[in-house]
């Protein structure tokens, strides 16, 4: 195929993706929730690199199975994503985390070596691994166009294809990757780029392999019983013979900690999610993507061994020559273009990846760190930070560059990936560990890392270096200084290991022994403290972390919008401050205070944004004069800020309540105090009451015993009036008896029919000897037409009685006049007891019917009776739910009118519901 | 209640997955033997791919409901 048209359609290709995320990025809120999801999920497809797209078949045709466990270790890591993804991702988004580098160097302190460290050794790593896919798109270029596949660098760099990718690239990502200053805001337009990337490689892959399947070869079967026929490839059906269950299952594990900690995985993982939720749908759907596209590898190798007869193909490119075998041009060309899709996707995001680290754990924490630099350069921070970025970037791509023309002739396709994967699994154990061990240390982080590095780099990185050299050989076969403990591929001793699986187990193995070690005999400073604490526990902190507090320093507010202003500029730093001060309610209006510590925080967040947590924690300490924070004083906070909204809240409503109970409180106590009073008064009245009988009896007695030759008619006086005192005595026990029982409720009332003039009648019946006696006038009206009422006879009779009583008490004998009237008043009966007598006080009126009254007022003269009987006569009508009332008038005579109801069993009936 | 039981069911899926995708049980069908076509290591690794992606896919919908 011409060359111009395989440049033309790529670069079609290439435009259709800048269009894809030129539209995305201009419209962000477009997207459904259901599309970012799918999107999020997709573009974890990042993962299958070109290495995956072309190298895969290559390993499949030499060693079968073994290229699958690439792909097994994500999927099985893939249930746990819940857990562990969503953990990191609520980490980074809460610490406005933007890189791996970041992530590790925030947990243990936001130490800036540490950071360092990290991106050196991600460039080391990862570069071969880009100029892996450079590699892969120059030389499948060579082949569809039919060029010299040979590797000969020679001529101008003008007629080397990868160059030319390398240009594209660097411009691709830098117009997608670095627009922005701020990482945590996501990059969506590029994202959907690269999901529709991961969509076009697999159907490619898809294409080719029903194409292989259904067109080369009858079907599955066919395919696989010819390969069982043959010799070279019925050995593919099985696990490799040589190491084959150990490489699995090392490379199982390998490849499901590189998911999580290549750059360009956490980039699109962890920073890119938008959503919690999004890994839900990830959860299946990418293990989903990982089998289809590798369902197609198998037979694609075996139907290339089949289909070349003999012919020396480079296995690596079967999925480019079966098509050209078959002269089928358009297909071979959409093949190409997936296997660019997958490179481009790679080199994008991983380049992008390196370039933030290699700004924010490099180059910014050089300039803030030195107080020269940061003189001279403090001012153009903004404008350093992206500039450094786009230009680490081309830098990046023209190592990877370097590296494919002058070191790619030490590895196969496949071997560079594993290589990679090796070096970023060794930030497994700090990042694995950070995440759920609040005791590891920085210190331990850091021995773990250059452990696990260095051995990285003696099993693996030595031997392919040296490998063709004396040097090398000698190496390998008789160790280091000759100690055949330190042969790099069989390391103390352990032998029949693959090279990879080899330096896998002792790389994780001394990194996790120095990590967990080191960590123990260490201690960790109060940074590193506070943060193992938010890193661990970050579902208890996340919420309220606006609230805690990270530095504790003084800064006034106009010295914290300064520090902000050089990364966003005057106007929008003192806005975003002004925001966050309204949301919290904190007080700025004064410039000459101390920023409350909540901004200071905040402010160094924005910054690690932009420039990473280390360097954000320096620019803000530099503008802070930081007091030392004790860890159990930040933990404190913490936890109390979280609590003293609630509390706050459940103290406001309980001192309202406390307050209404006070108030019921002490009405109750007032009342308690009356009712004490009463009590007292009651008791000295009751004792007064009967120590008058008492004392008469006694004195008559008396009088008895010491003449007993008294006059029989004396004798008889005395004793009748010692009689009438008992009687008195024993009336006034028995009324106070009752009253008690009315007053405690304990007075039950007996109900039975009766009509006004049975109680009119026996009432006056019982007192008609008084009546005669003092030749008092009765008259009786009896208006109630023999209506019957509902009420306890003895009682009302003890009323009439009471009534009755009074009335013959205040009436003078021989013109006093009593008149008992009965009516039917609504559904009531109304009773009057109407006497000519002296009549009442107004102001005693509405104090006779309380217990006593007589014998609190002494100024009334007290004429006969206990005190007792009105108060009784208002508890019998209070118990009818009736009511007794006084009109009277001094000199002219006093009415006693009272009701009541006539149907009592029905009110008392209505009462019970409406309680109810 | 119910997000810590769908988590320790995730973690039961994974292990089970890992255990049943590893030595020795890849070993009892590590034979040359064709099923419906297909070698038997393959169509039994792709089969239980494709079971733990069902899994992951109910899972998933029960939770989001």
């Amino acid at each position: 195929m011409s060359p111009a048209v395989v440049i033309i359609s790529s670069i079609v290709y290439l435009g259709i993706l800048f269009l894809i995320a030129f539209r995305a990025q201009k419209n962000p809120r477009k997207s459904t929730s259901i599309q970012s999801a799918w999107i999020y999920a997709l573009s974890m497809g990042v993962y299958c690199t070109a290495w995956t797209y072309y190298g895969s078949v290559g390993k499949a045709s030499r060693d079968g199975i073994d290229f699958l466990a690439v792909y097994i270790g994500p999927t099985l890591m893939a249930p746990v994503w819940w857990i562990v993804l969503r953990k990191i991702i609520r980490i980074a988004q809460v610490q406005r985390i933007t890189t791996i580098a970041d992530f590790i160097s925030s947990r243990y302190g936001k130490n800036i070596s540490l950071g360092s460290i990290v991106t050196v050794f991600c460039f080391i790593g990862i570069i071969p691994y880009i100029a892996l896919q450079l590699k892969a798109i120059s030389e499948s270029f060579e082949i569809i166009t039919s060029q010299s596949t040979a590797q000969t660098f020679s001529g101008s760099i003008l007629k080397d294809t990868s160059f030319y990718v390398v240009i594209i690239m660097a411009i691709f990502t830098l117009l997608f990757g670095t627009r922005k200053i701020e990482t945590t805001e996501r990059h969506q337009g590029m994202m959907s780029a690269i999901a529709f990337e991961s969509i076009v490689k697999l159907v490619a892959f898809l294409v080719i392999g029903f194409f292989l399947v259904y067109y080369a070869f009858d079907g599955f079967g066919d395919l696989f019983n010819q390969a069982l026929a043959n010799e070279n490839t019925s050995k593919l059906l099985l696990m490799p013979e040589k190491s084959g269950y150990r490489e699995w299952f090392w490379i199982t594990i390998l490849s499901a900690l590189a998911f999580t900690l290549l750059p360009r995985q956490f980039q699109v993982n962890v920073v890119e999610n938008t959503n919690e939720n999004h890994i839900k749908t990830a959860t299946w759907v990418f293990p989903t993507y990982l089998l289809l596209i590798n369902l197609f590898v198998l037979p694609v190798a075996i139907g290339g061994i089949i289909l070349s007869k003999g012919e020396a193909y480079n296995a690596d490119y079967f999925l480019l020559h079966i098509p050209m075998m078959f002269d089928q041009n358009l297909l071979a060309l959409f093949i190409f273009i997936g296997g660019i899709s997958a490179a481009t996707s790679m080199i994008v995001v991983e380049t992008m990846a390196l370039s933030t680290m290699f700004s924010n754990n490099l180059l910014i924490p050089f300039i803030v760190g030195n107080d020269r630099l940061k003189m001279k350069y403090g001012k153009h921070l903004s404008a350093i930070t992206i500039w450094s970025r786009r230009l680490s970037i081309v830098f990046i791509l023209l190592l990877a560059y370097w590296y494919y023309h002058r070191l790619d002739q030490y590895y196969s396709l496949v071997s560079i990936g594993l290589i990679s994967f090796i070096s970023v699994a060794q930030f497994a154990p700090a990042l694995i560990g950070g995440i759920f061990w609040k005791k590891g240390t920085r210190k331990g982080a850091i021995a773990g890392i250059l452990i696990g590095f260095a051995i990285w780099f003696y099993t693996l990185v030595i031997p392919s270096l040296l490998g063709n050299s004396a040097f090398g050989q000698d190496l390998l076969e008789n160790g280091l200084f000759g100690w055949s403990a330190l042969r790099p591929q069989a390391l103390f001793g352990l032998e029949g290991f693959s090279p990879i699986s080899h330096a896998m187990f002792w790389s994780m193995f001394w990194n996790i022994i120095a990590y967990i070690t080191v960590s123990f005999n260490s201690t960790q400073n109060n940074v590193e403290r506070n943060q193992s604490e938010v890193f661990v526990d970050i579902f208890k902190y996340s919420a309220i972390y606006e609230n805690t507090i990270v530095l504790k320093g003084k800064a006034s507010v106009p010295d914290v919008i300064k520090t902000l202003s050089q990364f966003f500029g005057e106007d929008r730093s003192a806005q975003v401050i002004r925001l966050f001060a309204k949301k919290y309610d904190i007080d700025i209006s004064d410039p000459t205070n101390i920023a409350d510590p909540r901004i200071i925080a905040y402010a160094e967040r924005l910054l690690g944004g932009v420039i990473g947590s280390a360097s954000a924690r320096m620019m803000m300490s530099s503008a802070v004069v930081e007091d030392d924070v004790r860890i159990d004083e930040v933990v404190s906070i913490v936890r109390e800020s979280q609590q003293l909204l609630i509390a706050n809240r459940e103290l406001t409503r309980k001192s309202v309540e406390l307050k209404n109970a006070l108030d019921e409180l002490e009405v109750v106590n007032i009342k308690l105090q009356e009712n004490d009073q009463i009590k007292d008064d009651f008791l000295s009245t009751v004792t007064h009451e009967l120590r008058t009988p008492i004392t008469s009896i006694r004195a008559l007695n008396e009088i008895l015993f010491d003449n007993p030759d008294l006059e029989t008619e004396d004798r008889q006086h005395y004793l009748g009036i010692v009689i009438k005192e008992t009687e008195r005595l024993s009336r006034l026990i028995s009324q106070v008896l009752d009253l008690e029982r009315y007053e405690s409720g304990r007075q039950k009332l007996t109900l039975n029919r009766c009509t006004a003039f049975e109680l009119i009648h026996d009432s006056v019946e019982a007192v008609n000897q008084l009546i005669v006696e003092q030749k008092i006038t009765l008259d009786i009206i009896d208006n109630t037409n023999d209506i019957e009422l509902i009420a306890d006879k003895d009682k009302m009779i003890q009323v009439f009685l009471n009534l009755l009583s009074n009335a013959l008490k205040f009436v003078e004998s021989g013109d006093g006049k009593i008149t008992v009237r009965a009516e039917v008043v609504a559904s009531f009966m109304m009773f009057e007891i109407i006497d000519n007598g002296k009549g009442i006080e107004e102001e005693f009126q509405k104090m006779i019917f309380e217990k006593f009254f007589q014998a609190k007022n002494q100024l009334m003269r007290k004429p006969k009776g206990t005190g007792l009987g009105l108060a009784i006569c208002k508890k019998i009508l209070d118990l009818h739910k009736g009511k007794i009332e006084v009109e009277s008038q001094p000199g002219i005579g006093s009415t006693f009118r009272f009701y009541v109801p006539l149907y009592l069993d029905q009110k008392i009936k209505e009462d019970n519901n409406s309680i109810e | 209640m119910k997000e810590r039981n769908s988590k320790q069911k995730l973690i039961a899926i994974a292990i089970g997955a890992a255990v049943l995708l590893n030595i020795p049980i890849l070993e009892t069908v590590n034979k040359k033997i064709l099923v419906f076509g297909f070698p038997l290591l393959y169509f039994y690794v792709f089969l239980i791919w494709m079971v733990l992606i069902v899994l992951l896919y109910r899972l998933a919908h029960q939770k989001s409901k």
